[in-house]
């Protein structure tokens, strides 16, 4: 209205008037404190990165990964191989434990429960487990399973880190389930297939990629976590394979136990151990990407 | 299933009695209903009238008597009767929340998947109550296929998109590329994608995935094709196409065809429901069955005020 009116006023049609002019610099403004809140977003995340990449780099390698920590921690060299071979295993465990787990539950929520009451009560209870601080996790299962087996493994660690991963799995199917749209389980189910194989055949291929990244960003969430770890799988020097026999531990662990130590050394192999973990993190993460993309173009092309 | 045959005495008591497509309260009165509606001989088909089958020899797949259903408690559409025959192509045309759409999803129990939709009145199919307490949705959606108003091809192969439904059937692999190739072929789309089975199936066009999904259900091997406004999404071209293929495919199939387009029925179909949404006492819009007949004469000399309305673009 006003621009037509300006340009009645008279002047060129393609010349700015001063309302205009008035957008044109609140436009830039915003730009420019947009641009300026991801720089201050971006830039801790990348000296931290740097950092650790840095200090980790100087211990790290491949004797890091694959040999015990030295007789003393005062002592240099050495590396964190049982805390790898722990951090593998009992992510590992948990993943298994929790993602089939979890994906069915969020078939039920989505596919049956729908807007009952029960699916209701379990979305709520999911979305409160989320935000349950994970050295909770911790304290129970150090209640429920060490107290009773009198034992510290990895099977307590691995329980515990499930239960951190399953709410966000079930949270991330189900939301996933419910992007499926309405037309596609009808033209599966009007051609005669029941519900199951729909869900089977096609519900669950068309929500795939969702589930997947979701479910192994829960993982990467995992293998980070230092709380729920600390006080049910207990320290080991060499590296254990078992879950259930005997003491473990973790990268997350390692670093917590090493950075309070007074000794550069052992503060050193903090930092490898950091970097160490960040790299398994990165990998699990690009392979989550990779998977999704996998299955977009597959379904797409 | 029963014998499908059906002789003409039940075709012609009904409408007297239970059809409402002929006691309409504000009806003239003139004696179009009754056996006259059904029995019409088709004087004015001429030339295009060799499909035509005579009304005697008609073999009738629905019954619909006194259909209602009711989403959520609340009447949406109101005591509809007809039949439908074989190899006929039937056409449900009506202004918006008139219900043909939910009466067309009745003839193969989709309402099933609708929480709070109820179906009452009875549906029988070749003689079976589509909704006996033994018949299983599943089995009747075999015999029943269905296409959709948007095209809803599966985020997979156009090859597995139309095994799908023959796998369903328990068809062995070694069979499978026959059967896909045969229902392509019958959907007039084999020779357009025969070089790219592997290809997603959400890679084709519009029109191409409306065929995907044509052969997708043809590949069950059904008797009836459903088809909800499946060209309103799609080109002229490509309606056309879609349009000859259903000539094509009444041969074979029985086919109802819900649609907004008059012209669409006019052209395709043999026989034409017309249905309309009345307000009733309590202020609801309920959808019911105006007038059913041979499509030509419903749309040259239809016996109702309202479809001539309708027809003509005075309401609607």
């Amino acid at each position: 209205m006003s621009a037509s009116a300006t340009v009645l006023a008279g002047g060129s049609r393609l010349t700015p008037g001063p309302r205009s002019r008035r957008r044109r610099i609140s436009n830039a403004l915003a730009s420019f404190l947009i641009f300026l809140t991801f720089v201050v977003a971006i830039v801790p995340l990348v000296f931290l990165v740097v950092y650790v990449v840095q200090r980790g780099m100087e211990v790290f390698g491949w004797a890091f990964l694959t040999e015990n920590p030295p007789f003393s921690e005062r002592l240099d060299g050495g590396g964190m191989a049982p805390a790898v071979v722990g951090t593998l295993l009992i992510t590992g465990a948990a993943a298994l434990m929790a993602i089939p787990l979890g994906v069915l539950g969020g078939i039920y929520l989505n596919e049956y429960g729908g807007k009952s009451v029960l699916a209701r009560v379990i979305r709520f209870l999911a979305e409160v487990m989320t935000g349950v601080p994970s050295i909770v996790m911790g304290i129970f299962i150090y209640t429920l399973v060490v107290l009773n087996t009198k034992e510290l493994n990895g099977l307590a660690g691995a329980l515990a880190l499930a239960c951190l991963m399953l709410p966000i799995v079930i949270r991330t199917t189900d939301q996933m389930l419910a992007l499926v749209p309405r037309e596609l389980r009808e033209g599966s189910q009007a051609l005669g297939s029941r519900r199951v194989r729909t869900i089977r055949t096609v519900v669950l291929p068309s929500a795939a990629p969702g589930i997947v990244s979701g479910a192994l960003l829960a993982v990467a969430r995992a293998a980070g976590e230092t709380a729920p770890l600390l006080f049910v799988i207990g320290i080991t020097s060499e590296p254990n394979t078992s879950l259930t026999n005997g003491p473990n531990t973790a990268l997350s662990v390692q670093i917590f136990f090493n950075a309070t130590r007074p000794f550069a050394p052992a503060q050193d192999r903090a930092w490898g151990a950091a970097l160490t973990l960040i790299l398994i993190v990165f990998v699990v993460t690009i392979l989550a990407r990779l998977v999704t993309a996998f299955f977009a173009r597959r379904q797409a092309a | 299933m029963t014998t499908p045959g059906r002789d003409m005495e039940t075709t012609v008591d009904l409408p007297t009695t239970v059809a409402p497509v002929v006691t309409l309260p504000d009806d003239t009165g003139a004696p179009h209903g009754g056996p006259d509606g059904i029995h019409v001989v088709v004087p004015h088909h001429g030339d295009e009238g060799t499909d035509e089958v005579p009304e005697e020899q008609r073999q009738i797949v629905f019954e619909l008597r006194g259909l209602e259903v009711h989403y959520s408690g609340a009447l949406a559409v109101h005591d509809v009767g007809l039949d439908i025959a074989a190899n006929e192509i039937t056409a449900f045309i009506g202004p918006s929340g008139c219900g043909k759409t939910t009466v067309l999803r009745t003839l193969n129990r989709m309402h099933d998947l609708t929480p709070g939709a109820v179906v009452a009145g009875s549906v029988r199919y070749h003689g079976e109550d589509l909704y006996g307490s033994k018949v299983d949705s599943a089995e009747v959606r075999r015999r029943i296929g269905m296409v959709f108003q948007k095209p809803n091809p599966f985020p997979k192969t156009i090859f597995d998109n139309v095994a799908y439904g023959a796998k369903l059937n328990g068809r062995k692999r070694s069979e499978m590329h026959d059967i896909v190739e045969h229902a392509l072929t019958r959907a007039a789309l084999w020779d357009e994608v025969k070089d790219k089975l592997k290809r997603s199936g959400l890679s084709l066009s519009g029109g191409q995935q409306q065929r995907l999904c044509i052969a997708r259900a043809l590949a069950v091997e059904p008797d009836v094709v459903l088809m909800d406004e499946p060209c309103s999404a799609l080109d002229p071209i490509a309606t056309a196409r879609i349009e000859d293929l259903m000539e094509e495919l009444k041969r074979e199939f029985t086919i109802v065809i819900v649609t907004h387009n008059m012209q669409q029925a006019a052209r395709v179909s043999d026989r034409t429901a017309f249905f309309t949404a009345e307000v009733d006492d309590h202020g609801r819009r309920v959808g019911r069955l105006v007038e059913y007949d041979v499509t030509e004469k419903l749309f040259t000399a239809p016996s109702d005020a309202r479809t001539e309305g309708y027809i003509t673009g005075r309401f609607g």
